[in-house]
């Protein structure tokens, strides 16, 4: 048993649920049933005793690994008076960046002039020839337009074949409807039922290099990555790759494009900063890959393959995605462009692991991207 | 709160000793978060690096509370006619053909309804892990590695594990009369829903310090000399912290000390290592890099 708490007041109560509040403010989901669960805990276990108080909250507040340090944090200062009192447990992470909003839009393409139907004709050539313009080089203007189509996509998810078993015309006889329908004639078994294996969505996986040799097009890939997560919301997961990992699946959830860019975006602690692709990708097949993420899945990889570090560990850790996933395909905005011949260290060392190196330049080549994966 | 028998344990240290006395080492997170369990009629959550003890804690706790130990695995598609219950359709099927059998040699007729009714008897219900979890009492019921089901699978438990009740439209609802101590495994290969952990207590299982460790090795294995004890915690401890594909969990260093005592070995040297390796290291690579390092290993 720990040393005794020093009472807080009277009534503990005030006390414990203060204590919510700040780990709310450390970015917690506390809610109220949360709360409730806390106190009735400390209600069966020991209210004076540190190490009871602790684990009561412990057990009932947080639900992620990455919730404990946090905790450990607000708890010290909350209940120990020694550290200062209760100061407060921030989200330290940096704001988001504000290149995120140039993106959004300005409003700026109502000057039109005119609205005859040359005009019409002009924007749906327009439409298709920025569907090959190339990502990293649009205006403002164009940025807005492309959002718009990027909003459009109706990405087909690939499917694989499921274990479960449904009604259908062919397969296997199904006993229980088999008997319910001998049923309905006195047991006369007239006909025989059937079942067949069902398809469920194949797991994608999209990885994006938001280094800075990747700034460009990070932002409309991001956007991507975007809709392809909500068109699989259980079935896509979606990191970004810097000098560290970052899982950004929860925050692309969100229905609402800009709100959903912004979180991620302040989720993402290496904006543009430098990458180490083999480090990183070692990170996300311990962690994530090689539990399950990966497992038969369609791993895309966005990336240009500037690999600063040793190629080997790259060469390595793209083995091991290989012998995981269902597929592995690249996609490097600059293979799309004239003269660009696969040299770089990275995409060296990569490709003989890959089943598809794909240009991403473009919305055109996103597009027969999600053909690919749509195939896979 | 509904009330636990008698024979669970009053504090959270009390429940400690208890699983002790089963071989089962619990710190002060992990007493509390199973008393806690019991007290509030809540599933633990279990997560953490595989062989950190997450299915053994089911099974002593089974023993401390004299219950049985129900356990269902998840997998990949995994529905409720396989978690919850099943007809025994062949066994249908025969009995209807018997009543008909027996009607045409009396020469009556039947009577539809009667017939079908008969055909939903209990006898012909298969109780899968949950049915039969709800239906034993006291039971421990494991829903082990829930992160390899998916998510339909989830939302069918919070209802199951909420209410302590399924209801089978041609029986009827079964309620527990006393609800099974649930304990849910993850290894976190997928996030599982947050709707699903707020029902849930939260234990977070790390891998265990080196006191703790050898502690483990004891009570597993109890004729495990001291130093062959402390050796390998100690070098399955460099192992974790050596970036290895799979580092080694307790099960694993219980296997080692098991096969060295197998092969005669008093206390660890390099030849020892090398050759039982393979109960430690679970993948080629791993033991590649690390078979040329043994001696710097398990120097100190």
């Amino acid at each position: 048993m720990g040393p005794t708490l020093t009472p807080q007041a009277t009534d503990p109560l005030p006390g414990l649920v203060g204590f919510t509040v700040v780990l709310r403010n450390a970015g917690l989901a506390i809610t109220t049933d949360r709360v409730v669960a806390f106190l009735s805990a400390l209600d069966a276990l020991d209210v004076t005793d540190r190490t009871h108080t602790y684990w009561a909250g412990r057990l009932t507040l947080c639900s992620d690994p990455d919730d404990l340090p946090r905790y450990d944090q607000a708890f010290a200062g909350w209940f120990e008076p020694g550290q200062g009192g209760r100061t407060q447990v921030r989200d330290e992470r940096p704001p988001p960046p504000p290149r995120l909003a140039a993106l959004t839009p300005e409003e700026a393409e109502g000057g039109e002039e005119g609205s005859d139907s040359p005009q019409i004709h002009a924007r749906a050539s327009g439409t298709e020839i920025l569907r090959h313009r190339d990502l990293g080089e649009l205006t403002p203007a164009e940025r807005e337009h492309l959002r718009r189509l990027m909003a459009l996509l109706r990405p087909q998810l690939p499917t694989r074949a499921s274990r479960r078993l449904r009604p259908s015309t062919h397969g296997s006889t199904d006993p229980g409807r088999t008997l319910r329908a001998a049923l309905r004639n006195h047991g006369e078994l007239r006909e025989l039922r059937r079942r067949d294996r069902s398809r469920r969505a194949r797991r994608v996986v999209l990885l994006l290099d938001v280094s800075g040799s990747m700034e460009p097009y990070a932002d409309a890939l991001l956007r991507f990555a975007h809709v392809v997560v909500r068109r699989g919301p259980a079935s896509v997961e979606a990191f970004t790759l810097g000098t560290r990992l970052t899982r950004v699946t929860r925050e692309l959830r969100m229905r609402d494009p800009e709100r959903a860019l912004a979180a991620a975006a302040k989720a993402i602690p290496d904006w543009s900063g430098g990458t180490r692709l083999g480090e990183v990708l070692r990170a996300f097949v311990d962690r994530w890959g090689q539990r399950g993420a990966a497992r038969r899945a369609v791993v895309v990889v966005f990336s240009d393959g500037w690999e600063r570090g040793e190629t080997d560990v790259l060469r390595e850790q793209m083995s091991r995605l290989r012998r995981l996933a269902h597929r592995v395909i690249w996609v490097n905005p600059h293979v799309g462009k004239d003269g660009y011949a696969p040299v770089q260290g990275g995409i060296v060392a990569a490709l003989p692991f890959l089943d598809e190196l794909l240009a991403g330049h473009s919305l055109a080549t996103l597009e027969r991207l999600l053909e690919v994966v749509r195939d896979a | 709160m509904t009330e636990r028998p008698s024979n669970a344990a009053g504090s959270p240290a009390e429940l400690a000793a208890a699983l002790r006395s089963t071989g089962y080492l619990a710190d002060d997170g992990l007493a509390t978060a199973a008393f806690l369990a019991m007290q509030m009629n809540r599933p633990l959550f279990c997560e953490g690096e595989p062989g950190t003890g997450k299915t053994a804690l089911a099974q002593a706790l089974a023993q401390v509370l004299d219950a049985e130990l129900i356990r269902l695995q998840c997998h990949d598609g995994i529905d409720a006619s396989q978690a919850l219950y099943d007809w025994d359709f062949p066994r249908q099927l025969l009995h209807l053909r018997a009543l008909e059998a027996a009607a045409s040699a009396t020469g009556e007729t039947l009577d539809a309804d009667a017939v079908e009714a008969s055909l939903y008897d209990p006898r012909f219900l298969l109780a899968r892990p949950i049915l039969r979890a709800l239906q034993t009492s006291p039971s421990v019921l494991l829903i082990d590695e829930i992160d390899r089901a998916d998510d339909e699978f989830e939302a069918f438990l919070l209802e199951v594990l909420t209410e302590h009740a399924v209801s089978i439209p041609e029986v009827g609802e079964i309620r527990a009369k006393e609800p099974p101590l649930v304990v849910l495994t993850s290894n976190r290969t997928r996030e599982v829903h947050d709707a699903l952990k707020r029902r849930c207590l939260y234990l977070w299982l790390d891998h265990p310090d080196l006191q703790r460790e050898i502690q483990i090795l004891h009570s597993r294995l109890p004729g495990v000399p001291e130093r062959l004890a402390a050796q390998v915690a100690g070098a399955v401890r460099k192992l974790r912290q050596l970036d290895l594909l799979k580092p080694p969990g307790v099960a694993e260093t219980i296997d080692w000390a098991r096969a060295l005592q197998l092969v005669g070995a008093r206390h660890l040297d390099v030849d020892a290592a090398a050759a039982t390796l393979g109960a430690v290291l679970k993948y080629r690579e791993d033991a590649d890099r690390i078979r040329v390092q043994l001696d710097t290993l398990l120097a100190s």
